[in-house]
């Protein structure tokens, strides 16, 4: 069955942005004065999330990985060690779990209880990810949702969907694109997207 | 429990709308809401399992039409209001007045030394390995079925492998259970699978050339 109707969180929400807004500072007033939290704690938080961790992170140990065998070797086994190695790793990625993407097999990661993702190697979720349409989806149909994406792995393709449901967070290592023999580690990085990492597309190609 | 939450393979939900230019935080309210967590955890509110048990009982219409950050608000004021860390009333009154007077900011706050724990939690997370005397039920290649039947509390055994016969791929070590740590009944100790599925296992002939692969408590599995 494909007919599918609107998409229930699309942007128009029963609650306005003040409301939830105004409920929040009500919390955080409390909070603050009960000694919970303090804005400053908010904001540095909220600043390594926006600032620090993020794709690029994924996207330096994958371009690692591509650049030098032992480093892909190590990353595979333990990717929680590997990427400790180049400073990478902490909250919501205590336990990483590395899947290679080959000629014959397609990765794909989805929770789809709530919203586990591999933040120290991908930052915060975008919310399609958190969203029913894509959790609901990736487990069942998952070359459907990649077409979304623009994206056919092939029908010879072994697609494996990865529903991280406990503590061990997954991420993917794409196939390294052709045409970039002899690149730097900084310019393969470059070719490595977010939706690359979660397995929805392949890694970008040289222009 | 059996709820709106358990999402895995449901129809109807639309096509995956991505915009390429979404942001971290679409509002500064998020920022606060994202630091609530940790906050309100170190203070005693909740732990990460009772966390989302809490939004696991959003009112369906209200879980799959919400905005995602409303659903860590619903379960940190659901834990709050229970645990004393929120007056309901209280609540409700400074909301109805920040509503009223939406240009007053909170006067800024210090608090260094949280800053220095969110500083090592973010560099280091959480230990959620617990140790476990007992020999693990499975071993790698032996086939098992998920645990039919409802869940009354909290779990972490979706609704679309119940009942099904996969095989497993890795053990994990023992870790926190989900099941009792959300429920107030400790931490406990089990042994995690990733539990494969074929596709066709799941899904039938649409399931062809795809695999599944879920990690699963040992409590939820049955020698196959």
């Amino acid at each position: 069955m494909t007919t599918q109707g609107p998409h229930p969180v699309s942007g128009t929400f029963p609650r306005s942005d003040e409301e939830i807004a105004a409920r929040v500072k009500a919390m955080e007033s409390i909070l603050v004065e009960k000694d919970f939290i303090a804005s400053d704690a908010i904001d540095y938080m909220s600043s390594v999330f926006e600032n620090e961790l993020g794709p690029h992170l994924g996207a330096r140990a994958t371009a690692r990985a591509w650049f030098d065998p032992e480093f892909k070797l190590f990353l595979l086994a333990d990717a929680t060690a590997a990427c400790r190695e180049i400073d990478i790793g902490g909250i919501q990625g205590e336990e990483m779990i590395v899947l290679e993407n080959t000629e014959d097999v397609h990765n794909v990661v989805v929770c789809t209880l709530c919203s586990c993702y591999p933040w120290p190697v991908l930052g915060l979720p975008p919310n399609w990810y958190k969203y029913p349409a894509y959790r609901s989806r990736a487990v069942r149909d998952p070359r459907g949702v990649m077409a979304e994406f623009g994206f056919d792995p092939g029908d010879d393709v072994e697609v494996k969907v990865w529903d991280s449901s406990a503590e061990l967070r997954y991420w993917v290592l794409p196939r390294r694109p052709e045409g970039t023999e002899g690149w730097s580690e900084e310019e393969l990085a470059a070719l490595v997207t977010r939706d690359s990492l979660l397995g929805l597309t392949d890694a970008s190609a040289p222009e | 429990m059996d709820g709106i939450h358990d999402l895995g393979g449901r129809h109807g939900f639309g096509p995956v709308l991505h915009p390429d230019d979404e942001p971290i935080f679409h509002s500064d309210w998020e920022k606060t809401v994202l630091v609530m967590f940790p906050a309100m955890a170190m203070a005693g509110a909740f732990n990460l399992d009772e966390f989302r048990h809490g939004m696991e009982q959003i009112p369906p219409h209200d879980y799959i039409t919400a905005r995602y950050y409303e659903h860590w608000i619903d379960s940190m004021i659901h834990y709050g209001v229970e645990r004393g860390v929120f007056d309901a009333d209280e609540l409700e009154r400074r909301t109805q007045y920040y509503l009223n007077n939406p240009d007053e900011e909170l006067l800024p706050s210090s608090k260094p030394e949280m800053v220095e724990t969110l500083k090592g939690m973010i560099a280091s997370g959480d230990d959620y390995h617990r140790p476990n005397d007992l020999p693990a039920k499975f071993a790698t290649g032996d086939r098992v079925t998920v645990v039919d039947g409802p869940s009354l509390g909290h779990t972490r055994r979706p609704a679309y492998v119940r009942g099904r016969t996969g095989t497993i791929a890795t053990l994990h070590g023992s870790y926190v259970y989900p099941d009792t740590n959300a429920m107030g009944e400790g931490e406990g100790s089990e042994y995690v699978y990733t539990v494969e599925f074929s596709g066709e296992e799941l899904w039938g002939d649409e399931g062809a050339n795809s695999t599944v692969y879920i990690d699963l408590w040992e409590p939820y599995l049955l020698p196959a």
